[in-house]
């Protein structure tokens, strides 16, 4: 029996193509994808993402523990209701999560606690992970499964959410900063996403979620499904778990090297000494964008052939709407320059190797 | 449910044959396929003047989800593609039986035409992988 989000319902009602996600039925789209990431790239569209794990870190030791589980460090997070991105490793230095992390609380105040959001298809393993790593530390990891989640995304995003809550709700939100979240009458919301468009990631009692959506849609917010949310994400260079990056890679060949706080030198988090190990063997190959200007689209396993550096592998790879062209994160050798060949059912095709992003606030970023 | 029509030919790899009496056939993808597809963002078809043989590959589409190759459904020469597809190959999903057409065959062996299925047929088969 699959799990079902409170908007379950809605979403039928809306025309939802639903399909199985980490065991939640979930809305693949509401017709066209491309329709739905067009109209986030120019407007605003709306994203059920209540399927996502929410634990929060609580009790006297919460930031110490979080300084040990995460390769990035809680204690860059300076005012209250920042937001950190971090990968979750095991002892080899390998991921096993990607997730947010908010700071609820003022630092280092009595009762400070966290919010950590983890991926649903990850959720056991992460659950069962992270309380293993508790046997050193005065904490207490409450999951919040009655919690709703939807975000809203593009330019347009801030402005149709505040015009649907009260006056209370739009001074919070007019307050945020770049990834930071507050919480405003039982409601939490973030200045955060994963589409590369300015919005709002927000957290709502699943009784309230329904009112919320409907408000929303009747304001001009389109539905969007798992697949403008996956075109989104790779045309804003961010990685998918389970695509880009598992247990079996560490962060500094998943273009995640920027995630993980090597200063100071002093704290020991999971992992650690194995990046360092890697880090000083020296790495071997690293996580790249690649681009197609001929017809067809890369696709995900796709070989990539690197003259004179070696062979690769494409983690993820689409068509771009807002490009028009197909895109792709790749992992190849590290003497990869700005070219390389995909094999394409035994056609070597030609496609150029760039830096990520492809697209940041609807414009193309790569040269 | 899905656009079956009772004057289509079928084929189990979901593609559908419109005989036009004039011993040639219309072979497109059914309204059931492109809904699997979802957006679709290239068709590669095959050569006009080329010959076919029933099961061979005529090209591919590939939607933002999968690619998808095509077959051929009956043996022949190919005598016409579907230009408008090269520019437009959303009219896959918004018009699969009208100008999302794929290719013309001119049939070689009408008597392959008893092989296809009519649109139960094709229905039960959809209804069955659902």
């Amino acid at each position: 029996m699959a799990n079902k989000t409170a908007l379950y319902d809605q979403h039928l009602a809306m025309g939802a193509k639903v399909v199985d996600f980490g065991g939640w039925d979930m809305p693949l789209n509401y017709g066209s994808q491309i329709e739905e990431h067009k109209m986030v790239r120019t407007a605003a569209g709306m994203f059920d993402v209540s399927h996502m794990t929410i634990v929060d870190v609580t009790g006297a030791d919460a930031s110490e523990y979080l300084r040990y589980l995460l390769a990035n460090d809680v204690a860059r997070l300076d005012v209250k209701g920042k937001a950190l991105y971090s990968g979750m490793l095991n002892e080899d230095g390998n991921v096993i999560d990607d997730l947010i992390v908010y700071r609820m609380t003022d630092p280092h105040v009595p009762g400070e606690w966290f919010r950590v959001v983890v991926n649903c298809a990850t959720r056991e393993k992460d659950l069962r992970w992270m309380a293993e790593q508790t046997a050193h530390f005065d904490v207490a990891l409450i999951e919040q499964p009655e919690l709703s989640m939807v975000a809203v995304q593009g330019p347009e995003a801030i402005a149709k959410v505040k015009s649907v809550l009260n006056e209370s709700r739009g001074r919070l939100i007019d307050g945020l900063s770049l990834f930071q979240g507050l919480e405003s009458e039982g409601w939490f919301i973030a200045r955060t996403g994963y589409t590369g468009e300015d919005g709002l990631e927000i957290v709502i009692p699943e009784d309230e979620i329904s009112e919320f959506w409907q408000a929303l849609a009747e304001a001009g917010v389109a539905p969007c499904g798992l697949g403008a949310r996956d075109t989104l994400r790779l045309e804003a260079g961010m990685n998918l778990y389970g695509a880009d990056m598992d247990e079996t890679v560490s962060p500094l060949v998943s273009a995640m090297g920027w995630t993980v706080a090597w200063e100071p030198e002093n704290r020991d988090f999971c992992g650690r000494a194995a990046l360092e190990a890697e880090k000083t063997a020296g790495v071997t190959q690293k996580l790249v964008g690649l681009v197609m200007d001929s017809r067809g689209v890369l696709r995900g396993h796709q070989q990539v052939i690197v003259e004179g550096a070696g062979e690769g592998e494409i983690t993820s790879g689409t068509f771009s709407p807002t490009l028009n062209v197909s895109i792709a994160l790749a992992r190849v050798p590290v003497g990869t320059k700005d070219q390389a060949m995909v094999d394409i059912r035994g056609k070597h095709v030609a496609v150029k190797v760039v830096r990520p992003p492809f697209v940041r606030n609807g414009k193309k970023v790569f040269s | 449910m899905s656009d079956i029509r009772n004057e289509l030919k079928y084929v189990a790899s979901h593609e559908w044959v419109r005989v036009e009496g004039d011993g040639s056939v219309t072979i497109g993808i059914t309204d059931h396929a492109q809904d699997l597809l979802g957006d679709v963002v290239f068709v590669e078809l095959p050569e006009e003047g080329a010959e076919v043989e029933t099961g061979d590959d005529a090209g591919v589409v590939e939607s933002v989800k999968a690619a998808s190759d095509i077959y051929v459904p009956l043996s022949g020469e190919i005598i016409a593609v579907n230009e408008l597809l090269e520019d437009s190959p959303e009219l896959v999903n918004s018009d699969p039986y009208g100008d999302g057409w794929f290719f013309r065959i001119k049939l070689s062996d009408t008597a392959e035409l008893d092989g296809l299925l009519d649109a139960q047929a094709y229905g039960e088969l959809c209804e069955d992988e659902s």
